[in-house]
């Protein structure tokens, strides 16, 4: 198989309200930002001449929201898909692009601005039929909180190790330029922290969070002419669960862990605890940072609060960035897992640099109770 | 463009009937029925699917990531998926994508869902929603305009003009009245252009209600299989040549000295430039186009076929575009007829696989059918262009 690298990343910094900047004006910043990376243009002979944006029209507020980005994209007199899903599906779809022969570079754009409407709920809300979750006042927040109670009972997670993720993750934040809450905080901080949505409380969720992030990607023949310095693109894999939350068993990571089997086998990876060295994954609330990495098959069944206490997260490198929990917006999180694992694999990472990264992988997730899950391995 | 990985062929097509209300079907269940067509027209079941795609417009029917809820339909249990949209693009982009997953290697089935039910919400609405809050949405008017139908009254004369767009949207009734699943089948004779022109209420200009595209309910599925799994599954696969899509800056900038180039043009000369297509209605058989409305749907036909002058107004004039003409536009009845935005992009290419096939029903082009145009609408006049060939025998062309 033909190998796909992601030449370079640009990231805008995550603000609870950028207020100042409309979304159009956060993606002509890294634009230039990747433009001075790598030289990369939009002319007719050896430019980008494929674009894939990811974004969502009901976070945009906007029908056909990349109509109003098509400037700052490069699309003009170009092709443009948007991904109007989680953003990591992007780089799957870019990839196909890329392997099938249509097209040799393509630039990848996500961006959410999460501040813009009046609560992020009532936009999760509307992904309920309108029979009966939505009367029903279910969101992404309410029905996280009925996975955490499940998944509190299946591992015995507590509300210690709970905090314990929260910590760490404001203590990695602070030093990633990018991240959104970089305060910094103590157990009881986090324990005490006024109750948002029972078992989950303010400081085990994300905070509101506005950002962008693009990707140049380029197939092995041309990624030369963009970086000496590639990462290559070398697994993916998605999965769907059910939508009816009692057509599952919320603890079980049915779809996370078909999408990690997809994205291995693509990868030739057989043992992921042996094989990467870093993991980037999109905690939007405490509870999912172990429940995913169980799910990722970094520890057993059920055993992903002892993983915690055996400092698992450290062993593997989780979350440099600070993670999901250190905000970034919900549709654009996964370019983010990706953006600082293809930042590790360059060395490019700054005070957050890992030893020894040869292969790393970022996750990815949306719909309602970790619904759909999507993963991503990258190599040096 | 580059080499093919490998080629896609077409091996299912499923289509839901198209009307104004579907109240005994939510969203799910009516993905589900075209789900179901498209399996049995493929003679495969779900176990078959590698990966699913979904596309519609959220702010149409207010659903926030609808593909989790239509899941329950759609087959994607289990699977991969992807939810790509592009206004009316949409369901043409899915078609591309599908090329595109399907020729990489990554997976050797691929479903593609395009869906609308436009009842369940504000079209109009939802359309001028696009426009930028600050700028253009106090202008906008959904997607009515009547520029085109002016500039085309200055270029021709009104009487030319109307008369022509009239006889095109009488054409398409014509068509639509053959096909069983379209939605809106008024059984219009050419007689009635006169009347038609005078007393059908203006939308806006001389766009009027008889000239524009319906809002409709429904689904359309395809079913696209790697060359190899093709050949095995499908005793008439449809391949896909090649397809191109273009977007443009979302400002109309119809001022300046120049015009700038329509996307459909400059779409139309890659995609046949690349693939040495020296005469385009020459050499297709049937072009299933995505045409918003009877105005639109003429001037297009220029721009696509690449015709200068008044070409176009004369092969309509004398009959060219008809079912047993040179080149037959929309045997399905095309947008006009039909229109469940997210679907109503891919019913082009499915429509125009159908008459490469020879079972499109009552609709079928009676002579050989062996090569097809599809196109795709949406955005700020985005344009999306493709080639189905019945046969896997075309040459590449060198440095295409």
């Amino acid at each position: 198989m033909k190998r796909v690298a992601v030449c370079a990343v640009a990231q805008h910094k995550c603000d609870s309200n950028i207020w100042h900047k409309r979304f159009q004006g956060m993606l002509l910043d890294v634009l230039e930002d990747i433009q001075k990376q790598t030289g990369m243009h939009f002319s007719e002979e050896g430019g980008v001449r494929s674009i894939v944006s990811a974004s969502d029209d009901v976070f945009d507020a906007r029908t056909i929201s990349d109509n109003g980005i098509t400037d700052v994209i490069g699309a003009h007199y170009r092709e443009e898909e948007k991904m109007a899903q989680e953003s990591l599906n992007a780089l799957g779809y870019a990839m196909s692009i890329i392997l099938s022969g249509h097209e040799d570079v393509v630039y990848v754009a996500g961006h959410c601005k999460e501040s813009q409407g009046e609560s992020r709920n009532v936009c999760t809300n509307l992904s309920y039929d309108p029979f009966y979750g939505r009367a029903m006042g279910l969101d992404y927040t309410n029905v996280a909180a009925l996975q955490a109670r499940a998944y509190m009972e299946k591992s015995g997670l507590t509300e210690e190790q709970m905090a314990k993720v929260v910590v760490r993750a404001r203590q990695w934040a602070e030093k990633n330029p990018y991240a959104n809450a970089t305060e910094q905080v103590e157990l009881g901080d986090v324990m005490y922290s006024p109750m948002l949505c029972d078992p989950i409380r303010t400081m085990h969720a994300y905070p509101v969070s506005d950002g962008a992030v693009v990707m140049l990607l380029a197939s092995e023949e041309r990624a030369h002419e963009f970086t000496d310095n590639p990462v290559w693109l070398t697994g993916f894999g998605s999965c769907m669960d059910s939508y009816f939350l009692g057509d599952r068993d919320l603890a079980s990571n049915f779809a996370l862990k078909q999408a990690a089997e997809r994205a291995y086998k693509m990868a030739g990876v057989k043992d992921a605890r042996k094989e990467i060295d870093l993991v980037e994954v999109m905690d939007c609330y405490a509870y999912q940072q172990p429940m995913w990495l169980e799910g990722l098959g970094f520890c057993g069944d059920g055993e992903g609060a002892k993983f915690i206490d055996e400092e698992g997260p450290a062993k593997y490198n989780v979350n440099l960035s600070g993670g999901m929990l250190a905000g970034n917006p919900i549709m654009t999180s996964g370019l983010y897992r990706m953006a600082e694992a293809v930042l590790q694999l360059k060395g490019d990472a700054g005070e957050r640099q890992a030893a020894d990264v040869n292969r790393a992988i970022a996750q990815s997730t949306t719909g309602g109770a970790g619904q759909f899950h999507t993963v991503v391995v990258l190599e040096k | 463009m580059a080499k093919k990985n490998r080629n896609v062929g077409i091996v299912g097509i499923g289509q839901t009937e198209y009307s104004s209300h579907k109240e005994h079907q939510n969203q799910a269940e009516m993905v589900n029925e075209a789900v179901r067509y498209a399996l049995e027209d493929a003679n495969i079941t779900l176990d078959d699917i590698d990966c699913v795609l979904h596309g519609n417009m959220e702010l149409f029917e207010m659903v926030f990531q609808p593909d989790m809820w239509h899941s329950l339909g759609s087959g994607a249990y289990g699977k991969d998926q992807f939810r790509i949209t592009t206004g009316g693009t949409t369901g043409a982009s899915l078609v591309c994508a599908a090329d595109n997953l399907v020729a990489s290697g990554m997976y050797d089935v691929v479903m593609a869902i395009g869906m609308e039910k436009l009842q369940e919400g504000h079209t109009t609405g939802g359309i001028t929603n696009m426009a930028d809050p600050l700028w253009f949405r106090h202008l906008q008017t959904g997607a009515l305009t009547a520029t085109t139908a002016t500039m085309m009254m200055d270029e021709f004369g009104e009487e030319r003009a109307k008369k022509a767009a009239m006889k095109y949207r009488i054409l398409m009734d014509k068509h639509a009245c053959l096909n069983p699943r379209a939605h809106r089948r008024f059984g219009l004779e050419y007689e009635q252009a006169d009347d038609l022109m005078n007393t059908s209420p203006q939308l806006v200009g001389e766009l009027r209600l008889i000239h524009m595209c319906s809002q409709s309910d429904g689904a359309c599925v395809m079913i696209f299989a790697s060359e190899k799994k093709a050949k095995k599954m499908c005793k008439t696969p449809v391949w896909i040549r090649d397809h191109i899509t273009v977007h443009r800056e979302e400002t109309f900038n119809n001022f300046g000295i120049e015009m700038p180039e329509m996307t459909h043009h400059y779409a139309a000369r890659k995609l046949f430039e690349r693939n040495g297509i020296k005469d385009p209605v020459e050499y297709f058989d049937v072009f299933e186009m995505y045409d918003p409305s009877a105005w639109w749907g003429l001037d297009w036909a220029r721009e696509f076929l690449l015709l200068k002058d008044d070409e176009h107004i004369k092969l309509l004039e004398d009959g060219e575009f008809d079912l047993d003409g040179k080149l037959p536009i929309n045997p399905s009845g095309g947008v006009t007829a039909s229109n469940p935005i997210g679907a109503t992009a891919m019913l082009r290419p499915a429509e125009a696989a159908m008459q490469l096939r020879g079972d499109a029903g009552p609709q079928q082009i009676k002579k050989k059918v062996k090569h097809a145009l599809a196109s795709g609408f949406g955005g700020t006049l985005w344009s999306v262009l493709m080639m189905l060939e019945k046969d896997l025998d075309w040459q590449e062309v060198e440095n295409g």
